[in-house]
């Protein structure tokens, strides 16, 4: 198999979508001649024109919120974040428009739209520049939440998204955008169903629950503790809403073990789901409590050495295997 | 940028005259400016005053009931019939509405049936919408006509991405916006003038400035001259009408849609009218304002102005005028009775809508609920 980067599967998603369907459009801050802050949309613009890859005025609000419209009247838009920070701005049309409109209007009116960018810490950003916005969106009935940690992930999941009829967040990773990883070839076309998750790295004594960026953190971890003779399995939800429950719990009932992992900070959120969800339905089968490793409970600092305390590390998640295995 | 006094959104367009305080003689004019009349038909004239009247003989019943405690929340829209009726009146099937508070009216003219928008005002088994949306929030597919956004402002940028939408698969629709001049001062406005004026989308925002948000006057609100003003600074068209008056409505917006259907963009639209009644179900505005500036826009009333130049046209007799009142209400009653006797709705419909498929954690959750007995129908 192929291998591109993670950019690189996100763009060729959008152009897919984009070859295949007249409807589709990407809407943004610096989409078009910019070819994208992050440069995910690098020649979208030459191929498909100004109508259909549109630089917008600075106003997440407004965007947001002609996307909404343009999804309700028939279009099927790509709105891109440049960061989802700046998604603050436009909350009141995600939550209170976006998701609710099929509801309030009894079925009767839609809102197929993918909103997408980057999420969580870069590097060196701050406070304001690297939330996680995860546990803000996946706590709304009414919209998907979406959050690939690989290329072949986030091409078939984006693919996925942008056919959808409900809105998606999609949410991608500054850090994650130069990652490398096998994809399909361009003619094998690989949709990726939401609410399945994926086996990273098979193993028998721990579970490590994982996605988006710290999936990485995750598998070096897992590397680090095989060497010690504790063989993780890291399970990757893809999707935390729908949650593949079903598969967490099976691996958490052949290893009895769970440390969940996430970049959000740990009030809450999706990584408080995942342990409430696992510990009824597996209780039985577990050998020790579920330990959990997110990002320190503390705005995100701008000094290098001091973000990368935040940040869940190697050595946090190896130590929270050793606690949940009775391990040195 | 100096503006000529005469600049349209400075002034206010108008036809028929404006105070009814003064009886006119038997045969005057009761237009003070004839040259702006539409001249409309004389079945387009008739088919107007009726829906003007019937919903103000409808809010006034709809009242009646919330007083009652039949229905949670109204918000009528007397005093402000003409701006949704004129609108509709210049609209296409394939045109699109996003509406504030007190444009739901429009509905009702473009086809939506009375009784399936009382269904939506008693969210019971008869509703399309499943009891889900506060009332005074319709929405009409059949019509294409949204929600409002409880929250005030997000329907306005909806409004132009549908405008955008039109443009780029080229149906020829033309879509309108409303606001009201309370929420001119959130970011939402300002983000739907500058999409529409850069993107030149065949959209109309119309605000209705009724002069009052709950209880703060829009003097509070902007320090502008007017609020149409403000289209200057987004090159757009801006226009002042007066709001009271249905047939410079008529001319005003019936221009304003021509124009974006032909691609040359949207037009900003102040309607000045006054809000007679309470905000809504919950407001009591004698506390925050006088009798004697209510009486003063009492004095402009839109039916009775209109009212006055179908008696002139010879298209309205006092028996003709009694009879219309009488067909109207009851209609209206007929209308309500049977939306009144309808059940609630029914409790799986709960775990309907959510997504387009339902997920397995709703079919559970519904699941749970049904094991026990159904609840009482009382909060």
């Amino acid at each position: 198999m192929r291998e591109i980067r993670y950019r690189e599967a996100v763009r060729e998603a959008i152009r897919e979508e984009m070859e295949a369907d007249e409807r589709v459009f990407l809407m943004g801050e610096e989409v078009g001649h910019y070819q994208g802050a992050y440069k995910v949309s690098e020649g979208l613009l030459s191929q498909f024109g100004e109508k259909r890859v549109i630089d917008t005025p600075i106003a997440e609000a407004g965007f947001a919120g002609i996307g909404i419209g343009a999804a309700m009247t028939g279009l099927r838009p790509i709105i891109e974040f440049m960061t989802w920070n700046f998604s603050f701005v436009a909350f009141d049309q995600i939550i209170s428009n976006a998701a609710k409109i099929r509801q309030m209007s009894g079925g009767t009116f839609d809102v197929p739209i993918v909103f997408r960018g980057p999420n969580g810490a870069a590097k060196q950003v701050a406070s304001q520049h690297s939330h996680s916005v995860d546990p803000f969106y996946t706590n709304i009935p009414g919209i998907f939440v979406v959050m690939p940690a690989t290329p072949r992930d986030a091409k078939g999941l984006l693919k996925t998204a942008i056919r959808c009829q409900d809105p998606v967040i999609f949410l991608e990773g500054e850090t994650l955008y130069n990652v490398k990883g096998e994809v399909p070839e361009l003619d094998e076309e690989e949709l990726i169903p939401f609410g399945k998750g994926r086996i990273g790295r098979e193993g028998k004594d721990c579970t490590i629950v994982a996605f988006g960026r710290p999936y990485y953190e995750a598998m070096q971890a897992a590397e680090k503790l095989a060497a010690d003779g504790i063989e993780c399995e890291i399970v990757d939800p893809r999707t935390l809403r729908p949650l593949d429950i079903e598969l967490l719990v099976e691996s958490v009932k052949k290893t009895h073990r769970c440390v969940v992992v996430h970049e959000h900070w740990p009030y809450g959120g999706p990584g408080a789901e995942i342990v409430d969800q696992i510990q009824r339905e597996a209780f039985d089968w577990l050998d020790a409590p579920i330990h959990r490793v997110g990002s320190l409970d503390v705005p995100m600092p701008y000094a290098s050495n001091l973000e990368n305390f935040v940040l869940p590390t190697v050595e946090r998640i190896s130590d929270a295997v050793r606690r949940v295995s009775y391990a040195k | 940028m100096a503006l000529s006094p005469d600049d349209p959104t400075l002034g206010l367009f108008q036809v028929l005259r404006e105070d009814l305080s003064e009886p006119l003689p038997e045969g005057e004019d009761p237009r003070s400016h004839p040259e702006n009349d539409p001249e409309l038909s004389e079945d387009t004239l008739r088919a107007m005053f009726r829906h003007m009247l019937r919903v103000r003989l409808l809010d006034e019943r709809m009242m009646m009931r919330q007083r009652q405690g039949r229905i949670g929340f109204f918000g009528a829209i007397t005093g402000q019939e003409a701006t949704p009726i004129a609108t509709a009146f210049c609209l296409e099937e394939k045109d699109w509405v996003f509406p504030a508070l007190r444009e739901n009216a429009i509905m009702l003219v473009r086809g939506f049936p009375l009784t399936q928008w009382l269904a939506q005002v008693y969210g019971n088994s008869l509703d399309v919408l499943k009891g889900r949306q506060m009332p005074s929030h319709m929405s009409g597919r059949s019509v294409n006509q949204v929600s409002w956004s409880s929250c005030l402002g997000p329907q306005l940028p909806q409004a132009v991405g549908a405008a955008m939408a039109a443009k780029y698969k080229k149906t020829g629709a033309v879509t309108i916006g409303f606001i009201g001049d309370g929420a001119t001062s959130e970011p939402d406005f300002h983000c739907a003038m500058n999409f529409a004026g850069v993107s030149n989308a065949p959209c109309v925002m119309i605000c209705q400035n009724n002069h009052w948000a709950i209880s703060v006057p829009s003097k509070k609100q902007t320090r502008s001259a007017t609020f149409a003003v403000k289209a200057h600074a987004y090159g757009i068209p801006g226009v002042r009408v007066d709001g009271n008056d249905i047939l410079a409505l008529r001319a005003v917006i019936g221009e304003a849609v021509d124009r974006a259907r032909k691609g040359e963009g949207p037009t900003f639209i102040e309607a000045v009218t006054y809000r007679i009644g309470a905000h809504s179900s919950s407001d009591d505005p004698t506390v925050y304002r006088s009798d004697e500036e209510v009486e003063l826009w009492r004095r402009k009333d839109p039916i009775q102005r209109f009212e006055r130049y179908m008696r002139f046209k010879g298209l309205l007799s006092d028996d003709e005028r009694a009879q219309l009142e009488k067909e109207l209400v009851e209609e209206i009653l007929a209308a309500i009775e049977n939306v009144e006797s309808a059940a609630p709705p029914a409790r799986e419909t709960l775990f309907e809508d959510v997504f387009e498929e339902r997920p397995w954690h709703l079919a559970e959750q519904q699941d749970e609920l049904l094991e026990h007995d159904p609840a009482p129908s009382a909060h």
